[in-house]
């Protein structure tokens, strides 16, 4: 009988959604050194970092099965569990965005013409900025769960994702800069290249891009 | 009556049994939550317990008692075969004690509250007649079941979103703990205190006016501040505890009022469920005592309800220690600050209930107060289906205990009756 009193407390979500965050931003963060890499054109160099943010990525997606094991329904949570879930595959997109972006540049051997290589580092930086702030909100999910999702720490939250919005916003600038320097020099490169990189660019756009919505659905839950 | 004390002997065998059982699984539902929330050690626990769930069953265990025993069976039907009562008394104490067994072997979350009324409602309105029953009362334990979890969890909605207000969403968490901390502290020793006191201490030689119980609750309350002070002013803050989740030091002073609450949630436990195993005896000594006639006035001897507070203490020795230490590694998820909300909510109710007659389900009281925690958001996972079944419970423990006792009555009718 006392069993049960116990087994209805289930594990708290909060602990296992940011390691999982941990993990995937840490995986998006090695997109720095990656394309300092291809910058100079370090082909070992990119090979281990491609392999490190594999591991990474691996890391995050056994976390998040075992998170998703962990919310069967019938869990009654102070978020809304959809919301959560949403959460969670928004960081596992981010790491799977960084190991695409790895992947398809190393298999390819891309460069970056010289003229982009500046723009390129600020708009790698600005995105991996994004997911760095995305973090720092999931890091305040426990703050969270103790203030009962109210008050100074839910305001605080609301700060750190206006800021995530601001940080996305300056990609989205960026990324309009890259593609309009890329296009006034694409006629002097091989076209099969230039198509690739446009689509690299889009993707490191996109981790700026589910960094905030990771920020969009907590802000979904201080609304409950 | 021919077979008095073998009637008395065997009243308080089973009724041993059943405080032993009470003590040793139903305890760690009082004690759990604070060795959860890690504001008491088990050792620290099994003492507390000890000694507040005795105080409990022995200071404030004689209202609920006195229902258990003559409240819901209609006694004046029975004034030309009283054997009739002491053998149902016997049959309820058999099939609860039994239906309990049953349950904690099959991991059925059943109460004992529930057991031991659908037991004495079943022999009562089978073996004697559906007349027997007084169903006024009956309803109104019947309904107070439902509201009994209800009520928890509304005071602990409230008790957790005034901590959030006072507290938690402050600029200076650490110090306002330290102010309302005290306060609530106060609260729960004054509550507690009053409603015991309320329903008279007339069976330990204690005569109290309404002014008297005043005064000697907010003696009580301050008392317990005045000890707990000690204990708050010790807590030092540690910043590098603060650094990776910022309310670890709040909490600290928060495990302090946990540990009052603790004491709180034993003695409401002992007040309230000590009767399920004496209430029996008590009718059965009295029948046999006044000679076989059945009487609804005569008062309750102490001594049962002493023996009642002995067996749940030594159940809580011998084997409740073991499922305190389970149950403690278990819920990791429980914060003081929230563990003080739901059991404060619990133990104010169960001891109201005490205080009224009323026999209820302490762990279905816990379970309602810990899910008005969880509806203000403080709680980060709640299994909703396992919740369901222990509310589903009592359903299934009505009809199964009332069918022992109906069984038991019979056999014992057979065995004894000529």
């Amino acid at each position: 009988m006392s069993d049960y009193l116990f087994r209805m407390f289930g594990r708290s979500p909060v602990g296992p959604l940011q390691q999982h965050m941990e993990r995937a931003s840490a995986c998006v963060s090695q997109l720095v050194p990656f394309f300092e890499a291809v910058i100079q054109q370090d082909h070992g160099q990119m090979q281990v970092l491609q392999e490190s943010i594999v591991t990474l990525e691996n890391e995050a997606d056994e976390l998040k099965r075992e998170l998703r094991l962990q919310l069967p329904k019938g869990m009654f949570l102070p978020v809304d569990r959809r919301d959560l879930l949403e959460v969670i595959t928004m960081q596992d997109y981010m790491a799977n965005k960084a190991k695409d972006i790895a992947g398809l540049m190393l298999g390819r051997r891309m460069t970056i013409p010289k003229p982009l290589n500046k723009k390129m580092m600020k708009y790698v930086r600005r995105s991996v900025d994004a997911a760095l702030q995305a973090r720092k909100v999931i890091n305040e999910f426990d703050e969270l769960l103790e203030t009962g999702f109210r008050g100074q720490e839910a305001k605080l939250v609301t700060r750190l994702i206006k800021g995530l919005n601001k940080i996305e916003n300056d990609t989205d600038v960026l990324q309009v800069e890259i593609r309009s320097m890329l296009f006034e020099i694409e006629k002097d490169l091989p076209p099969v290249d230039v198509m690739f990189l446009y689509q690299i660019i889009q993707w490191i756009g996109d981790v700026a891009d589910l960094a905030q919505r990771v920020g969009s659905r907590l802000q979904l839950m201080l609304a409950k | 009556m021919d077979y008095g004390t073998t009637f008395i002997i065997l009243a308080i065998a089973f009724g041993f049994f059943m405080a032993w059982g009470i003590g040793a699984n139903d305890v760690a539902n009082a004690m759990g939550t604070s060795v959860g929330s890690g504001a008491l050690t088990i050792r620290q626990a099994v003492i507390i317990a000890a000694i507040f769930e005795f105080a409990g069953a022995f200071l404030a265990g004689g209202e609920v008692t006195q229902t258990i025993r003559k409240g819901m069976v209609d006694a004046n039907m029975l004034s030309a075969t009283p054997e009739l009562l002491v053998y149902g008394m016997l049959a309820s104490l058999l099939a609860a004690g039994i239906w309990l067994l049953v349950a904690s072997y099959f991991g059925w979350p059943v109460s004992t509250t529930h057991s031991i009324v659908g037991a004495i409602v079943g022999f009562a309105a089978v073996g004697i007649g559906m007349e027997a029953v007084h169903w006024n009362k009956v309803g109104t334990i019947v309904m107070s079941w439902v509201v009994s979890p209800l009520l928890a969890g509304s005071i602990a909605y409230g008790l957790f979103l005034s901590v959030q207000r006072l507290i938690i969403d402050t600029s200076d968490p650490f110090a306002n703990a330290k102010r309302f901390v005290p306060v609530y502290i106060f609260l729960t020793g004054f509550v507690i205190t009053l409603v015991t006191v309320f329903k008279g201490l007339k069976h330990v030689g204690l005569e109290l006016s309404i002014l008297e119980c005043y005064l000697l609750a907010i003696v009580s309350g301050a008392v317990i501040t005045g000890v707990s002070q000690v204990y708050i002013r010790r807590i030092k803050i540690d910043p590098k505890a603060d650094q990776d989740f910022h309310f670890t030091n709040v909490e600290k002073v928060f495990a302090v009022l946990m540990m009052v609450t603790a004491c709180a949630m034993a003695f409401a436990h002992g007040s309230n469920d000590v009767a399920n195993a004496v209430g029996p005896i008590a009718a059965v000594v009295s029948i046999v005592e006044h000679d076989g006639a059945v009487t609804q006035k005569s008062a309750l001897p102490l001594w049962i309800l002493v023996l009642g507070g002995v067996g749940i203490v030594i159940g809580l020795i011998t084997y409740g220690h073991k499922v305190i230490a389970t149950i403690g590694t278990r819920i990791t998820e429980l914060t003081p600050s929230r563990g003080f909300a739901a059991t404060l909510a619990a133990a104010t109710t169960v001891v109201l209930a005490s205080g009224t007659g009323l026999p209820i389900s302490t762990t279905h009281t816990l379970v309602g107060a810990v899910l008005g925690v969880g509806l203000a958001r403080g709680i980060a996972a709640l299994n909703m289906r396992v919740i369901r079944t222990i509310f589903m419970s009592w359903v299934v423990t009505l009809p199964a205990g009332g069918f022992l006792a109906i069984l038991f009555f019979f056999i014992l009718k057979g065995i004894f009756y000529n």
